[in-house]
C-alpha cells in the first residue's frame, strides 16, 4: 500500500497554486490536509500524476470571525477550527460538529474546507456547510466565484468545482443571537462514519418556535437542508410534536444500504437522533447562540 | 524512459527529535517510510497505512498526527517528535512509558509508540486526566493485545509520575 | 533470602526496550535489502490463461519476476498439509505461487522483488494476468448445498467428516421427556494482529547458508519446512523471530508462501530479501476463523439435567486445509464446557468455499462451542423456568469426580480428560462478583426509568499445554548471567518475565541475572511452537526442567569445593551455602568457572580452573565419563495430555429501546488457571482476550459477496474495537493447579476469549426477551430481529 509516483507541486501563492492546477487539468489533485486523499493514494484508488501541494500557500491558514459569518481559510486544520474560542462563540455549531470528525489525531491534518470540497456524504462539515448557508470561494484561471453550499455539492464526492478551481475559503453563516443549534450523530465505533446524523438550527420567539431547520450526515446523497417549519413553526419548545419531525425527516432523508446498516435502519436512526437532538436542544437553558 | 527513472527526487531535511536530518526521496514517500526506512527510526511503527489504526502516530509541533498520511516532503514543515523523542533510553523513561511499565499497559508493544507519543500530547494539555477522559483521549489508537484496561490505568499514572517527578525535582 | 519470584507481579523485562522505540520486528531488520510485493488474485474462482509480466521488467528498479513457472524443484510443489488427519479425506492445498487455477481472492500469482516497496508495487500493477472466470462458492449454505464446486474432485465440498459418539444417543434422546432443538450461526473474524506477517532473509553465498527471520509463532516449524522446500541441509537453515507484533493464532501456520518464496528468492539473487505484508495482504492473504452452522438437540430432564446432546455442525474452512481439522476438532470437543452432557454425540463437516483459508483464531474452535452449548444451556432454562445458573450448576462435572475421562479424542490425539477444576466454586465467585441475585432489582430499576437491561452468562473449559514438547535449556555465565533458552516464539505474553522468574526460583539466582531468548534456532533447535496457550505450561515447566538439571550440577560441584554433601546446600541470589553456616558458600558464578576445566584463561575469574590451579584426583580426567564441561543443562518438557483450564464470565448489557444500540455495562471474570507465574499478565491476557471476544460479538465480521469478494478489507470496514468499545473487565481468579505438571500451571492465553460471543448472546436476550440464535450481532440487525419478533414497529413511534 504504497502511491503511485505523482510530481509534486508546492506553489506559495494561490495563483502559483491555480496555475498548476490549470496546467496538469484532471491529472491533478490539491492536497491540503491529506486525511481522506492520501489512503486513496497508497490503496492506490487513485493515482493522480501532479499534486498540488497548498500547505505552503500564504494566507489560507486563517479564521476570520465577522457579524454575518466565520471565514474559515483552506488550510486550517479541523483541530484548529475546534480550538479557536471566536468561532466557538460565534458559531457553537461549528465546535459542536467538529468533535465528531474522525479522531484527534486526524483533526490535527484534516483541513474543514478540504472535507467540504471533498464532499463526502459521510463527511460532518458539508451538513454544516449547508445548514449555515454557507459560502464557498473558489479561485481559478479566470478569476474568483462564490458557490452557495447548496449548490456547491452535486452528488456523492462531485461538486460544481472545476479541475482547475481552488477553494480558498468557506464562510459559515452566523445565525442570530436567540438560534439555537444542536448535532447529534451515531457511528459504529467512536470516529467512524457515522451511520447517521443531523445538525440542526432553531429559531424561537421565547418558547415558540419560529423557524426550524436540519442537515443530515450520510443519509442524503448531498447535503442539502430539510425545513422543520411545518411540524415546528409556532410550537412551543416545551410541547414539541417529535412524531411529525420524524415524518418529516422520514420523508425527506434517502440513505443506501452498505455493509454496516441497511437504508431502512439508518432512516430509523436519523429520525430518533433528530428527536434526541430536538429534545436536548430545547431543554438547553443557555439561551440562544450568538 | 521508464517512469521510475523519471520519478522526481526531493532533497527534504526533516527536523526529527530535536535534529536535523537530510534525506533524498521520491514526492510520494510517506513519512512513516520516512522516518523508518530513510532516517533508521524504527520505533514508529505502521500497521495500517490507512490511518486507522494509530500505530505510527507521532507529533507534528507537538500534535499527534498519523505518519502514513503526511508526506515526507510536506512534513518539512514541521518539527516531528517519534517514541525516540519521548524517551530512547531504556534505563530512563518518560512518566508515560514508566506508567506502563509499571501498568502492564503493552504486551506485544507494536502499537505502543502510538500510544505514547498520543498521551504524551494529551498530558500537555489535560495533566490530570479522568479515568473517563483517559479512556477517549486513546480512542483513536487500536491495540489488539491489552483490552486497552492498562492502557487507561497507565495513562492516570503517567499523569501522577509527572507530579511526583516535579516534587522531587523541586 | 530472595523473595519467591512465581505469584508476584513483577513488572516485564521486555517493556524499556518495546517503550522506546527499541523493540526489533521483522519490518526493522534489513534496511537496505531488496523488497518483495506480490500480484494477488482479484478473483475468487478462476483459471490462468496468460501472466504478461514484460511491462514489469522495463521498470528501473526492478531485480525479479516470479510466476509458478520460474519455481523449482519442491517450492513449486503443492504446500504441506501441516496436520494430517484420517477423517479429512480430501485435504487440499494451495501454491506458493498460484498454478493454472486461483481459488480465493488475494491468492498469490506473480512474486516481484525490487529496490523498495513502492517500486515493487509499481511493477505489479504493470503485469496483466489473464483469467477465466469461474462460478465461486460462497458461505456454508453455498458449500453444503454443493451446487458448485472450490475443487473439481472434492465431492459435496467436503474435505472432512467427523463424527464422535459415546453412549447411546438415539436411546436417551427418544426416552428424554424434554427436548429442544437449536439452529444456531457464528460468523467469521480473524485474528488481526496489529503488525502483519513479514520474513526478511539473508543469504550468505560463501556459507551457502541461510538465515531468515519470520515473524512467526513457530521458528522451528518454518525451519525445518524452509530447509525441505529449498533442499537444504538443517543445518545450513538458522530461522530467528525477533520481536512480533502479535500473533493471535495467524502466524502458527507455516511455511506461509512467502516464507518459502522470500528465501527462495534471496538464494537466487544473492541478495537480502524482505517482505512486509500490509493490511490489505493480510485481510485476504492471511487467515480468518469462526465461521460456522450449527445445529444442536438436546434431551434433558424436568430439573434441567442433560441427558442427550446431538450436535452437528458446518465448518468453513476456507480454500485450502493446510492446518487440518484442527479448529473443528476443538469446537466438538471443547463445547461440552464444565458440563457432563449425558450421552453424545458430535459430527461435523468441514467445506470448502472460496474464501480466504481458515486456520486457528485465539480459542481456535472454542467460541464456537461454547456459543453452542451456553445457548442451548439458556435455552433449557427458558424452557424450564428455571434460573439460568441453577441450570447449568446441576449438570456440572464436580471437583470429586476429577479427573473426568469424557470419553472423547482431543485435538492432541489423546483422551480429552478434565485434570482438575472447581465449577461450583467458579461459579459462586461470578455471582458474587457479578451480583447475580441482586439483578432483578436493578432490571426493575432500569426499567422504570425506560431503560432495557439484560445479565448473560457463560461457562467454559479450555484444554492447553498441549504436546509434544517444549525443550529448555540454562546456561551459568562465569559472571553470573544466566542464559535461558527455548524455542517457542513470543508475540507479548511477556516470555521474557515469566521464564525468567521460574528459572530465578528454581536455580536460586536474582531475576535480573536471568536472561530469556525464545523462538531462535539458534539457540533451541527443538521446539513447537506458540498456540494453544501453551507457552507457560510447556515453556515454563520445560525450563524449570532444565535449571533443574543445572542447580544439581552446581551443588555437586560446590559440594566438592566446600567438601560438604550436597544435601547440606542451599541456592540464593546466586550463592551457595551450606544450611545453617552461612559464611561456609561459593558463588555459583565460581561454581561456573570450576564446572570448565581450561588450559587458557581468559580472565582473572577463570584462571580458578586452569590445569595448575587446585588440586586434583589424577587418575580421573578432566571431565568425568558421565559429565560435560559448562554449568549448563537442557531438559524436554512433555505431558501425557493436555492441562484443561476453565471460567466462567457474566456481562450486564443496555439495548436502546429504539435504536437498538448495544452497550457492555459491566463485564465481570472468574478465572482459574491453577498456578500464576505472574497475576498481572495473566490478568492482562484475560483483559486482552475479553476485547477480541468483543470484537467478535459486536463489532467484527468477514463480509464477502456473492463474488467471493471482501467488502471490508479494511480497519475503516473491518470493525476492530477502540478503547471507547470495550469494557472494564472485573476479574477474581481462582488457583486450582493442574496435578500434571511440577509447576501445576494452566495455559492463559486464550481463556478471555472464549465465551465472550456466548455471553453476549445471552445477555441480550436477557433485555430482549427473544432468542438469539446469530452472531455476531450489531444493532441494526437486532433492531431488524425486534421487528420479526414484535408484529407492531411501535418502538419507531416512541421515545
Amino acid at each position: 500500500m504504497k502511491p503511485a509516483p505523482f510530481v509534486h507541486h508546492a506553489p506559495r501563492s494561490v495563483e502559483e497554486a491555480v496555475a498548476a492546477l490549470a496546467e496538469v487539468g484532471h491529472d491533478g489533485k490539491v492536497l491540503a490536509g491529506g486525511q481522506s486523499l492520501i489512503p486513496l493514494l497508497s490503496m492506490r484508488l487513485a493515482s493522480p500524476g501532479h499534486l498540488v501541494d497548498i500547505a505552503g500557500v500564504a494566507g489560507l491558514d486563517t479564521v476570520e470571525v465577522a457579524d454575518r459569518h466565520v471565514r474559515v481559510g483552506a488550510m486550517v486544520r479541523h483541530a484548529g477550527l475546534e480550538r479557536h474560542t471566536g468561532a466557538a462563540a460565534a458559531l457553537p455549531l461549528l465546535r459542536l460538529a467538529l468533535h465528531h470528525v474522525a479522531h484527534p489525531a486526524i483533526r490535527t491534518r484534516g483541513t474543514t474546507v478540504g472535507s467540504i470540497a471533498h464532499a463526502d456524504p459521510s463527511g460532518e462539515m458539508p451538513a454544516i456547510a449547508v445548514l449555515t448557508d454557507a459560502v464557498v470561494e473558489a479561485v481559478g484561471p479566470g478569476g474568483a466565484r462564490e458557490v452557495a453550499a447548496a449548490d456547491f455539492f452535486v452528488g456523492p464526492l462531485e461538486t460544481t468545482l472545476a479541475p482547475d478551481e481552488l477553494v480558498v475559503a468557506v464562510r459559515f453563516g452566523r445565525f442570530t443571537a436567540t438560534t439555537r443549534t444542536g448535532f447529534a450523530e451515531s457511528a459504529r465505533r467512536s470516529g467512524d462514519y457515522a451511520l447517521a446524523g443531523v445538525a440542526l438550527a432553531v429559531d424561537a420567539d421565547g418558547d415558540q418556535i419560529t423557524s426550524a431547520r436540519a442537515s443530515f450526515v450520510s443519509v442524503t446523497p448531498v447535503p442539502d437542508v430539510l425545513d422543520l417549519g411545518p411540524a415546528l413553526a409556532g410550537r412551543s419548545l416545551h410541547d414539541l410534536p417529535l412524531d411529525a419531525v420524524a415524518e418529516l425527516v422520514l420523508a425527506h432523508v434517502d440513505p443506501e444500504s452498505d455493509i454496516h446498516a441497511p437504508a431502512e435502519y439508518r432512516r430509523m436512526l436519523a429520525a430518533e437522533l433528530t428527536r434526541r437532538a430536538l429534545t436536548t436542544l430545547a431543554h438547553d437553558t443557555t439561551e440562544g447562540a450568538a | 524512459m521508464s517512469e521510475a527513472a523519471a520519478e522526481q527526487l526531493l532533497e527534504i531535511t526533516l527536523r526529527v527529535n530535536g535534529v536535523r536530518r537530510s534525506a533524498r526521496v521520491p514526492a510520494r514517500r510517506l513519512l512513516s517510510d520516512a522516518l523508518r526506512h530513510d532516517l533508521g527510526l524504527t520505533g514508529t511503527h505502521v500497521g495500517c497505512e490507512h490511518g486507522v489504526c494509530g500505530a505510527c502516530t507521532v507529533l507534528l509541533d507537538g500534535e499527534p498526527a498519523r505518519a502514513c498520511l503526511v508526506l515526507a516532503v510536506t512534513a518539512q514543515a514541521h518539527e516531528i517528535t517519534t517514541v525516540e523523542g519521548i524517551g530512547s533510553d531504556p534505563a530512563n523513561l518518560s512518566p508515560v512509558q514508566q506508567a506502563f511499565a509499571e501498568s502492564h499497559a503493552l504486551q506485544c508493544g507494536f502499537c505502543t509508540p502510538g500510544f505514547i507519543t498520543t498521551i504524551s500530547a494529551f498530558l500537555v494539555e489535560n495533566p490530570h486526566p479522568t479515568p473517563e477522559e483517559a479512556r477517549e483521549a486513546i480512542s483513536g489508537n487500536l491495540c489488539r493485545c491489552t483490552g486497552y484496561q492498562n492502557i487507561v490505568k497507565a495513562v492516570v499514572r503517567a499523569s501522577e509520575i509527572v507530579a511526583e517527578r516535579a516534587e522531587a525535582g523541586r | 533470602m530472595s523473595t519467591r519470584q512465581v505469584g508476584e507481579k513483577v513488572q516485564r523485562r521486555e517493556d524499556p526496550r518495546l517503550l522506546t522505540g527499541n523493540g526489533r520486528y521483522v519490518d526493522d531488520l534489513g534496511r537496505g535489502a531488496l523488497q518483495a510485493a506480490f500480484v494477488r488474485s482479484p478473483h475468487a474462482h478462476a483459471r490462468i490463461t496468460d501472466i504478461d509480466i514484460a511491462d514489469a521488467w522495463e521498470l528501473d528498479g526492478v531485480e525479479a519476476v516470479y510466476t509458478w513457472e520460474d519455481l523449482e524443484g519442491r517450492v513449486g510443489e503443492p504446500l504441506p498439509v501441516l496436520i494430517p488427519h484420517p477423517a479429512m479425506t480430501h485435504p487440499r492445498t494451495g501454491y506458493c505461487l498460484a498454478k493454472d487455477e486461483v481459488n480465493h481472492v488475494g491468492e498469490a500469482v506473480v512474486m516481484v522483488v525490487a529496490r523498495d516497496r513502492y517500486v515493487a508495487e509499481d511493477a505489479c500493477g504493470r503485469i496483466r494476468v489473464s483469467y477465466e472466470t469461474l462460478p465461486p462458492v460462497v458461505g456454508l449454505e453455498n458449500a453444503r448445498a454443493a451446487a458448485r464446486l472450490v475443487h473439481d474432485d472434492v465431492p459435496g465440498n467436503v474435505s472432512a467428516n467427523l463424527r464422535q459418539e459415546v453412549g447411546d444417543v438415539d436411546t436417551a434422546m427418544a426416552a428424554a421427556p424434554n427436548r429442544l432443538t437449536l439452529e444456531l450461526e457464528i460468523e467469521r473474524s480473524a485474528c488481526m494482529p496489529m503488525e502483519g506477517k513479514g520474513v526478511y532473509a539473508r543469504w550468505d553465498a560463501d556459507d551457502e547458508s541461510l538465515r531468515l527471520h519470520s515473524s512467526t509463532q513457530t521458528s522451528t516449524g518454518v525451519r525445518a519446512a524452509v530447509a525441505a522446500k529449498l533442499g537444504m541441509p538443517l543445518a545450513k537453515v538458522e530461522v530467528v523471530t525477533p520481536d512480533v507484533g502479535g500473533g493471535f493464532g495467524v502466524k502458527i501456520v507455516h511455511p506461509w508462501p512467502e516464507e518459502v518464496l522470500v528465501p527462495w528468492a534471496a538464494r537466487r539473487l544473492g541478495r537480502d530479501v524482505k517482505w512486509t505484508e500490509d493490511r490489505r495482504e493480510h485481510f485476504v492473504s492471511s487467515a480468518h476463523e469462526r465461521g460456522q452452522l450449527q445445529e444442536v438437540e438436546v434431551g434433558f430432564d424436568d430439573d434441567g439435567r442433560l441427558l442427550a446432546l446431538d450436535v452437528r455442525f458446518w465448518h468453513d474452512n476456507g480454500a485450502y486445509t493446510p492446518y487440518g481439522i484442527i479448529v473443528p476438532i476443538i469446537t466438538a470437543t471443547q463445547l461440552l464446557g464444565p458440563y457432563k452432557p449425558g450421552a453424545y454425540r458430535v459430527e461435523f463437516w468441514s467445506m470448502y468455499t472460496n474464501t480466504v483459508l481458515v486456520t486457528p483464531y485465539r480459542g481456535a474452535g472454542r467460541p464456537q462451542g461454547c456459543y453452542a452449548m451456553e445457548r442451548t444451556m439458556d435455552a433449557i432454562a427458558a424452557h424450564l423456568g428455571l434460573d439460568r445458573t441453577e441450570v447449568r450448576s446441576r449438570n456440572f462435572i464436580q471437583p470429586d469426580e476429577m479427573p473426568y475421562d469424557h470419553g472423547l479424542m482431543f485435538q492432541d490425539g489423546r483422551p480429552l480428560k478434565y485434570d482438575s477444576g472447581d465449577f461450583p466454586a467458579s461459579l459462586a465467585k461470578l455471582k458474587e462478583l457479578v451480583g447475580w441475585d441482586d439483578f432483578a432489582a436493578y432490571r426493575e430499576q432500569a426499567a422504570a426509568e425506560g431503560r432495557r437491561v439484560g445479565l448473560g452468562i457463560g461457562c467454559y473449559v479450555e484444554g492447553t499445554g498441549v504436546g509434544p514438547y517444549e525443550g529448555g535449556h540454562v546456561q551459568v555465565e562465569t559472571n553470573g548471567r544466566v542464559n535461558v533458552a527455548t524455542g517457542l516464539t513470543t508475540q507479548g505474553q511477556g516470555h521474557q518475565t515469566v521464564l525468567a522468574q521460574i528459572v530465578a526460583d528454581e536455580l536460586g539466582v536474582r531475576l535480573e541475572d536471568v536472561h530469556v531468548t525464545t523462538g531462535d534456532t539458534r539457540r533451541m533447535a527443538y521446539a513447537v511452537g506458540t498456540f494453544a496457550s501453551r507457552g507457560a505450561v510447556m515453556s515454563g515447566n520445560a525450563v524449570a526442567l532444565a535449571a533443574r538439571v543445572v542447580r544439581e550440577k552446581a551443588l555437586r560441584i560446590a559440594a566438592d569445593a566446600l567438601e560438604v554433601s550436597a544435601d547440606d546446600l542451599e541456592i540464593a541470589d546466586g550463592v551457595i551455602s551450606v544450611k545453617g553456616a552461612p559464611g561456609s558458600s561459593i558463588d555459583l558464578k565460581t561454581v561456573a568457572v570450576l564446572s570448565n576445566p581450561l588450559r587458557y584463561a581468559f580472565d582473572t575469574s577463570a584462571q580458578a580452573a586452569t590445569q595448575f590451579a587446585g588440586t586434583f584426583d589424577p587418575d580421573k580426567p578432566p571431565v568425568a565419563d558421565d559429565d560435560e564441561p559448562g554449568l549448563e543443562g537442557q531438559d524436554f518438557y512433555s505431558p501425557t495430555q493436555a492441562t484443561f483450564a476453565n471460567g466462567m464470565h457474566a456481562a450486564v448489557v443496555e439495548t436502546d429501546p429504539v435504536t437498538a444500540e448495544i452497550r457492555i455495562l459491566r463485564y465481570c471474570v472468574v478465572h482459574d488457571c491453577g498456578v500464576m507465574v505472574n497475576p498481572m499478565i495473566v490478568e492482562g491476557q484475560v483483559h486482552g482476550g475479553v476485547a477480541q471476544g468483543v470484537g467478535g460479538a459486536l463489532y467484527e465480521r468477514m463480509v464477502y459477496d456473492e463474488g467471493g469478494q471482501l467488502l471490508n478489507a479494511s480497519f475503516m470496514d473491518f470493525l476492530i474495537p477502540y478503547a471507547s468499545e470495550v469494557p472494564h473487565v472485573e476479574t477474581d481468579h481462582l488457583e486450582t493447579p493442574s496435578p500434571l505438571n511440577p509447576l501445576g500451571l494452566k495455559g492463559a492465553g486464550e481463556a478471555g476469549t472464549i465465551p465472550v460471543s456466548a455471553v453476549i448472546a445471552s445477555a441480550i436476550e436477557d433485555a430482549e426477551g427473544f432468542p438469539i440464535r446469530s452472531m455476531p450481532i450489531s444493532p441494526p440487525e437486532l433492531w431488524a430481529l425486534r421487528r420479526t419478533h414484535s408484529p407492531d414497529p411501535a418502538q419507531e413511534g416512541t421515545s
